[in-house]
């Protein structure tokens, strides 16, 4: 449908076509309410114009029936779009389990994209067919909007919290990634593309530009950082193991609990002191302004795969060679 | 039940008032509100002003600009940088709406005609009424001020979302590394606005405490025009909004100046090498606090013009308004919802999505309240002996405006769809049509209808009319293609879009939409040259030129000092009773006894 308007932008993700038919129906509830009001304003406007000086209309102060018809018939157009709407919504909202993750961070004015397998892009994100992506994204300084058109997906990504959204493309081919919320001068300039391949495609470009995996550089910054000095089962309890933390509930201090998601896992490193778990001793020193946001991910991406006994042994840490900074 | 009026002791008739007195520092009502009137017609040229430079840029992107490219300093090689692009576009929105809109549908309608519709001498406090005027003064000469500041006036959007607006250097650093014109011209920003809300709570609390206690004789609360309620409403959601928005303005001022971090992140930013040092707040805090304020203050900004606009459309079709007691329950509850869906601005914010069903929800049902308004004008015209003045025809225009702004509202609403839209030109289109073309239609409705009272002349009807085509015409064809270029994918706020080949289609039609722009703006000197041409050669105005039935057209045009020679009024009636079966005419004022079952606080 969408091509068959010049202006409109292809069609290239799953919800796009649902968002779209909503659109429609929305458009022609719109079309058909401005043609008739306009139609009768035009028409009582005419029939009605004065005639002459002295006829006196008959006082009309209201209808109870009248005022009912046009309260509930809008009602129920406007409660048919808000249900139609809460569908899609949800949909929007909730990505499928075995999505492809991929982490972002925006900064004036650009964007950083890295997969899990380690692989990094600058202002270009590939992605493949058919398999839905989740993007966690966060920003290094204002506010920006990831915004891809063709997939009518569109989130704010905001300094200090993790925001998440999820598509999957259906067309291959390259589309533009705006940046939707203003962000200072260079705004229109934040210029991105998605390029979207066949899986088969997709795959064989994932090898060719592999480095190490998301995981693994997380390996090395969790050595270099010297976390694993505590966080060791041979550490003397100073800190607890971190296997098979993510997505776990964790039992604080103050005897709430709290999901260890990407945000809580940022949190702690960043702030140590602010969610205390119970039974452990506020020993950890803070690593606000040690480490960038790009290796924030990669930490997290290493925690959420640390399995039962996969914590490396503490003699590595010395050969571990050092992470190259990107900046 | 009114409250009766405590009875003037001192002569009314003439007290001689010097110049300053009288024109400058003037405590009465309607000096006050022709004192907005005037310097929100100022502003709407400078706003508009801007606004013909964004649409210039937009037009012809980074051109060589004629004539304008000119005024320029040398360095930018006579076209337009983006640090002033995004100046502009900032101030447009800030001066329209701070300075224009709401001064002159509170400020300038809200003092002369409440008292004058609810047979008052004045406003409960006249002194406070002529501080919130002259407190908007600091306002507007401190957001003059930043334009010429360091690094220009502010520059991060009428919105002023942190962090891109709230970063600041420490250290005494000045400027924001974020954008050049987010440092000082941001602190006068906040400033001024800090003045523009304490004028606009000062107006507020008077207009309620003058809706309740000074009402003449007779005039109860279902018996006022809906001019009255709408304003009644409005002062309630600006006394119930504006302390949330001064809040945010001072703790964003705190940010700025002594460093506090109430939107600053917990970690804090990196701008390339520089960091800026770990903050504990929010910046989504922010935008909730804003628009906690800023959708009521949407429809501070059109529930005045929709109460104007049903006392004018009843006036000139010669017929009651169509359900009274539903437009006043639809107004009611416009601004009860309007307080309940501020989220629906920051749906694509990162907020939890359940908390956005809530706002979708609430958000979808101010399209019943908005149809029963629409419906009501309708019902109103059905039948009627309708008077084609200049003032009805704006009236009819703020109506089919406000239809289209309404409808194209509901696509913000349906969340999904808000996903593809928001940010984009869509809703520049929106807010244009609900904001610009349905409350000016309005306004210049008002200004027709109530010029007569002010001025006690007539404005020329051939110079309306001219007027008004014109406006509604090039107001159509500039504001309509961007919904076009909205669903298109066209973002807001860009300073140059034909980097993109997805939008290179779409350029002609922007370059269309500012050459409508730029007669839109010329267009507007029509109603200058007629509003002051008729102030001195204007025909004669009577007391009740358009036979109409509230109480402001029992005074002398203009009124006198205390408004009403002698005893004020009293009411026997509604405002709306035209082709009233007991009498000749075709309309009996409320104020008119019409045999011996009409005493003052009677049935109604």
């Amino acid at each position: 449908m969408g091509s068959a308007i010049m202006l409109w932008p292809e069609q290239a993700s799953t919800i796009a076509s649902q968002i779209d038919t909503l659109f429609w129906f929305v458009t022609a509830v719109g079309l058909i309410f401005s043609l008739i009001i306009g139609a009768t304003l035009v028409g009582l406007a005419i029939q009605y114009r004065r005639q002459s000086e002295t006829f006196v209309p008959t006082p009309v102060h209201g209808s109870t029936i009248l005022e009912l018809a046009w309260s509930i018939i809008p009602l129920g157009l406007v409660m048919v779009m808000f249900f139609w709407g809460l569908f899609i919504y949800v949909d929007y909202n909730r990505a499928p389990e075995n999505a492809m993750e991929v982490y972002v961070t925006g900064k004036q004015w650009m964007w950083h994209l890295q997969h899990v397998g380690g692989q990094r892009e600058i202002n270009t994100l590939h992605i493949p067919t058919g398999r839905p992506v989740r993007l966690i994204m966060t920003s290094e300084d204002v506010i920006h909007d990831f915004y891809v058109p063709a997939f009518r997906v569109k989130m704010d990504v905001v300094p200090g919290k993790y925001s998440y959204l999820w598509f999957e493309a259906t067309k291959p081919g390259t589309y533009d990634l705006f940046c939707a919320a203003y962000c200072g001068t260079e705004h229109s300039r934040m210029i991105g593309k998605i390029v979207v391949m066949e899986p088969s495609e997709f795959d064989r470009w994932l090898t060719q530009s592999a480095d190490r995996s998301l995981a693994l550089q997380g390996r090395q910054l969790f050595q270099k950082l010297q976390c694993i000095t505590c966080h060791h089962p041979e550490a003397n309890n100073r800190a607890p193991i971190l296997e098979g933390l993510y997505g776990k509930r964790v039992q604080l201090e103050d005897g709430t609990t709290v999901l260890a998601d990407e945000a809580y896992i940022r949190e702690s490193i960043l702030y140590p002191k602010k969610k205390i778990r119970a039974g452990w001793k506020p020993i950890m020193p803070t690593y606000d302004q040690q480490v960038t946001q790009d290796e924030l991910i990669r930490v997290i991406a290493y925690l959420k795969g640390l399995k039962q006994g996969e914590t490396p042994p503490l003699v590595q840490q010395s050969d571990a060679p050092a992470v190259k900074d990107e900046k | 039940m009114s409250i009766s009026q405590p009875i003037p002791t001192h002569d009314h008739t003439q007290i001689e008032l010097g110049f300053l007195r009288k024109y400058i520092f003037s405590e009465d009502h309607k000096m006050i509100g022709i004192q907005f009137l005037f310097s929100g017609m100022i502003f709407l040229f400078l706003g508009g002003a801007l606004a013909l430079l964004v649409r210039l840029q937009i037009g012809w992107p980074y051109g060589n600009l004629p004539m304008v490219g000119n005024w320029f300093p040398a360095s930018w090689g006579g076209k337009m940088s983006p640090e002033f692009y995004t100046m502009i576009f900032s101030m447009h929105a800030t001066i329209m709406i701070f300075f224009v809109i709401i001064p002159w549908l509170t400020g300038a309608f809200g003092n002369f005609l409440i008292p004058l519709q609810i047979g008052a001498r004045d406003m409960a406090f006249p002194k406070l009424n002529m501080l919130s005027y002259w407190v908007m003064w600091p306002s507007f000469i401190l957001m003059l001020i930043s334009f010429f500041v360091a690094g220009g006036a502010a520059g991060s959007g009428w919105t002023a979302y942190p962090t891109l607006s709230s970063a600041a250097m420490p250290d005494g650093m000045t400027g924001s590394p974020a954008s050049p014109n987010s440092g000082t011209g941001q602190v006068l920003w906040l400033i001024s606005l800090l003045f523009a809300g304490v004028s606009s709570m000062m107006g507020s609390v008077n207009y309620i405490t003058t809706i309740i206690n000074m009402r003449c004789p007779g005039m109860t609360l279902m018996r006022m025009p809906m001019t009255i309620w709408a304003m009644f409403v409005t002062a309630i959601l600006q006394a119930m909004a504006l302390p949330v928005l001064t809040v945010a303005i001072i703790l964003q001022l705190l940010d700025k100046t002594i460093g506090t971090t109430f939107f600053l992140p917990p970690a804090g930013m990196a701008f390339g090498n520089w960091h800026t040092g770990p903050g504990g707040g929010q910046p989504l805090l922010w935008q909730h606090l804003f628009w906690f304020y800023s959708h009521p203050a949407v429809y501070i900004m059109i529930l005045p013009a929709m109460g104007m606009v049903s006392d004018i459309i009843s006036t000139f079709a010669r017929k009651p308004l169509f359900g009274y007691r539903p437009m006043v329950y639809a107004i009611a509850g416009i601004a009860g919802l309007g307080f309940i869906v501020w989220g629906h601005h920051m749906f694509q914010s990162g907020m939890d999505p359940r908390l956005g069903t809530g706002f979708m929800i609430a958000t979808i049902m101010i399209a019943l309240p908005s149809a029963v308004k629409t419906f009501n004008w309708l019902g109103t015209i059905w039948q009627g002996n309708i008077q084609y003045t200049s003032a009805m025809l704006n009236a009819l225009a703020f109506v089919s405006m406000f239809v289209i702004g309404g409808l194209s509202g509901i696509f913000m609403a349906a969340t999904p769809v808000d996903v593809y839209i928001h940010d984009t030109y869509f809703i520049v289109a929106h807010i244009h049509y609900v904001l610009f073309m349905s409350t000016i239609f309005g306004i210049y409705a008002g200004v027709y209808y109530w010029y007569p009272k002010m001025f006690g002349r007539m404005m020329s009807e051939t110079l309306g009319k001219i007027h008004f085509a014109l406006t509604f015409l090039s107001a159509n064809a500039t504001f309509y293609p961007m919904h076009i270029i909205g669903v298109g994918g066209h973002p807001r706020r860009y300073f140059d879009i034909t980097i993109y080949d997805t939008f290179q289609h779409l350029q002609p039609l922007n370059a269309f939409m500012t050459v409508a722009a730029i007669i839109l703006g010329f267009v507007q000197f029509i109603f200058v040259a007629n509003f002051f041409w008729s102030l001195f050669f204007g025909k004669k105005a009577n007391r009740n030129p358009w036979h109409s039935n509230s109480l402001e057209w029992a005074a002398p045009s203009p009124p006198p000092h205390g408004n009403f020679e002698g005893n004020v009024p009293s009411v026997y009636r509604g405002p709306y009773e035209y082709g009233h079966p007991e009498t000749q005419e075709d309309y009996l004022p409320q104020f008119e006894p019409n045999g011996p079952k009409d005493t003052p606080g009677g049935s109604h």
